[in-house]
């Protein structure tokens, strides 16, 4: 459904890019009606389907994290490798400054194109990539600074390498070392969020979701394949999953939505960004308050009651 | 006279027991159901007696190759006789997604196993040592990471902290509940959050990997032990084999992912034989006691 209505308003645009600069009465007159007749496909896009969401939140198009630190952020130091046997491009962390603050900053990366998909193996990383967002957690401690960490990923890599040096292991040494920092931890869902290569990321005092991100125990065709042994019946899974952001925050897993422009973030990211960085400002200035004890005690707690009856 | 009298009453007898039989085979009542007396290996095929396999603790007895057991029956092979007490046995999953047909199967599955959830969790004696453990139970949902799971393993380990005692898990999972989605997911978070403050809190956790132990639980507290054992040849990896496979385009080389494999790839203390698990624990035990000194 979304698909098709983005594909119109992006036949709109390509028009509209086409007149740009043409000042004739003609002209003007058409560029008026595209961009209201462009106002109104996007104004029909309020009541999204679970399987629109998941379509926006792999759209190609999507702002991704080198999107986020360069709006958000400034004076961005990248820091590589695990320090124990190589560099995983697929999480893409290091420091720098939040609203003159020090940050450290970690994310699932998949680049904008098919040459930087293959070099970032499509976000999906390898233990070396979770020991690596350790390394930082662990020295954003050191010294002090908080840590917002960006999820966007389809799953952790179920590769033969990956397996021999110890995924499960990566993942839950992350969560069990994440759930005991003593700075602020904040994590933010911007795309797909899937699995325990997800949540390896996401011990945090506060989540907050983009409007149209999921989040999920399995990717819908993992789900699918698994359960009933079809992989096509995908866009059953994604009704039955109950991965969107309204279902999360009504089961108390996130916090809060971070509110995208009609027709997804792609449409205008500089709204996105605004809203983003408010919220983020917002959750920073709470958690800042906090003592290294009290930190880890919600973010205890905050873990600890999912699911309990 | 005599004579057609007896031929006459053995073709009602006859008759009669045909009769029988059939009404018998219709309504499937008064059949007596016997327990078959072999058993078959899955892996050699060779057949064994049923005494036989009990007393190999139903490893092969021709090959070697270990049978899954069941959660109360590993806990009576390592804690000491009379000592078993369960802990939190009510709790049980709900249905928190409202998925289409999982209250079915839970019921199903309940009456199947007589398990009210797919772990155990208990304390008890090894050794005259007081523990808490808790084992995963790979008949019930295949000992998939429910939120009554994630629950109960929790309350195991705040227990063990606030009693001092050391924990021991026997995992054997195919990984995250489905059909609990989200709530699944979040459980690894969970229960590895709790580990974690066992840790700091200087407790000993000791982690027993059995066949199969994957996904969310190889990539939550399974991997998280102080000390890390596992049984022969089990599976033990993040990533299903199937789903490698699909992955790279290959075959997998035999071995890959088992026991042995994760042991040389050093994730795994040791390989512990069943019949010497009880031992080894409790040597391990002994190690551990405050001012332990040997004798």
């Amino acid at each position: 459904m979304i698909r098709d209505v983005l594909k119109m308003t992006d036949a709109l645009e390509a028009e509209l890019a086409a007149l740009e600069g043409d000042n004739s009465p003609q002209a003007l007159l058409r560029v008026k009606q595209l961009q209201r007749d462009r106002t109104e496909l996007l104004d029909s896009c309020t009541n999204l389907t679970a399987e629109d969401k998941v379509f926006l939140a792999r759209h190609p198009r999507r702002p991704k994290i080198d999107d986020y630190i360069s709006a958000l952020f400034t004076d961005f130091f990248e820091q590589k490798g695990d320090r124990q046997c190589r560099e995983d491009a697929s999480i893409l962390g290091g420091i720098a400054f939040f609203k003159g603050a020090p940050v450290t900053v970690i994310g699932h990366r998949k680049g904008n194109n098919l040459e930087e998909n293959m070099k970032y193996n499509f976000g999906m990383p390898g233990p070396e990539g979770y020991r690596k967002a350790l390394r930082l957690m662990k020295q954003a401690e050191k010294f002090g600074r908080p840590v917002i960490t960006f999820i966007d990923t389809p799953g952790a890599y179920p590769g033969k390498e990956a397996e021999e040096r110890g995924q499960g292991e990566a993942i839950a040494r992350n969560l069990a070392e994440m759930s005991q920092l003593s700075v602020p931890v904040i994590t933010v869902v911007t795309g797909e969020g899937s699995s325990g290569g997800a949540l390896a990321l996401g011990v945090a005092n506060k989540v907050l979701m983009l409007e149209n991100a999921v989040y999920s125990v399995l990717s819908p065709e993992g789900f699918a394949s698994i359960l009933w042994k079809d992989a096509s019946r995908h866009g059953e899974a994604c009704d039955v999953m109950k991965l969107t952001a309204q279902d999360l925050y009504q089961f108390g897993v996130i916090e809060e939505i971070v509110p995208e422009p009609l027709g997804g973030a792609q449409t205008d990211p500089k709204a996105l960004y605004t809203h983003l960085e408010l919220a983020l400002e917002r959750s920073l200035a709470s958690l800042r308050k906090m003592s290294p004890a009290a930190l880890e005690a919600q973010r205890y707690k905050k873990f600890r009651q999912i699911g309990q009856e | 006279m005599a004579m057609g009298n007896i031929f006459t009453n053995l073709r009602t007898d006859r008759r009669e027991r045909d009769l029988n039989r059939k009404v018998q085979q219709e309504t499937g009542a008064g059949l007596p159901w016997k327990e078959p007396s072999f058993l078959e290996c899955p892996k050699c095929g060779r057949r064994a007696t049923r005494a036989h396999w009990a007393e190999s603790l139903y490893v092969c007895p021709n090959c070697g190759h270990y049978l899954p057991i069941g959660g109360y029956y590993r806990l009576s092979l390592v804690l000491d006789h009379g000592t078993f007490r369960e802990l939190n046995g009510k709790i049980e999953s709900g249905d928190p997604l409202s998925f289409p047909g999982y209250k079915e199967k839970l019921a199903a599955s309940r009456r199947k196993t007589g398990l009210n959830e797919a772990v155990i969790t208990a304390t008890g004696k090894i050794d005259e040592m007081p523990v808490v453990a808790a084992v995963l139970d790979s008949r019930f949902f295949m000992g998939s990471m429910s939120a009554a799971v994630g629950e109960k393993v929790t309350l195991a380990v705040e227990y063990a902290i606030s009693k001092k005692l050391p924990l021991i898990i026997f995992s054997a999972s195919g990984g995250a509940r489905m059909q609990e989605g989200i709530y699944s997911l979040m459980q690894m978070a969970k229960t590895s959050a709790a580990i974690a403050r066992l840790n700091a809190a200087g407790g000993l956790f000791i982690s027993v990997l059995t066949h199969p132990t994957t996904g969310g639980v190889t990539a939550s507290f399974a991997s998280l032990g102080d000390i890390m054992l596992a049984e022969p040849g089990a599976l033990i990896g993040f990533a299903g084999p199937r789903v490698i496979e699909q992955t790279i385009g290959e075959k997998l080389p035999a071995g890959f992912q088992r026991s042995e494999f994760q042991e040389a790839h050093g994730f795994v203390d040791k390989i512990v034989p069943r019949s010497e698990l009880k031992a080894t624990l409790a040597q391990l035990l002994r190690l551990h006691q405050k001012g332990a000194t040997r004798a």
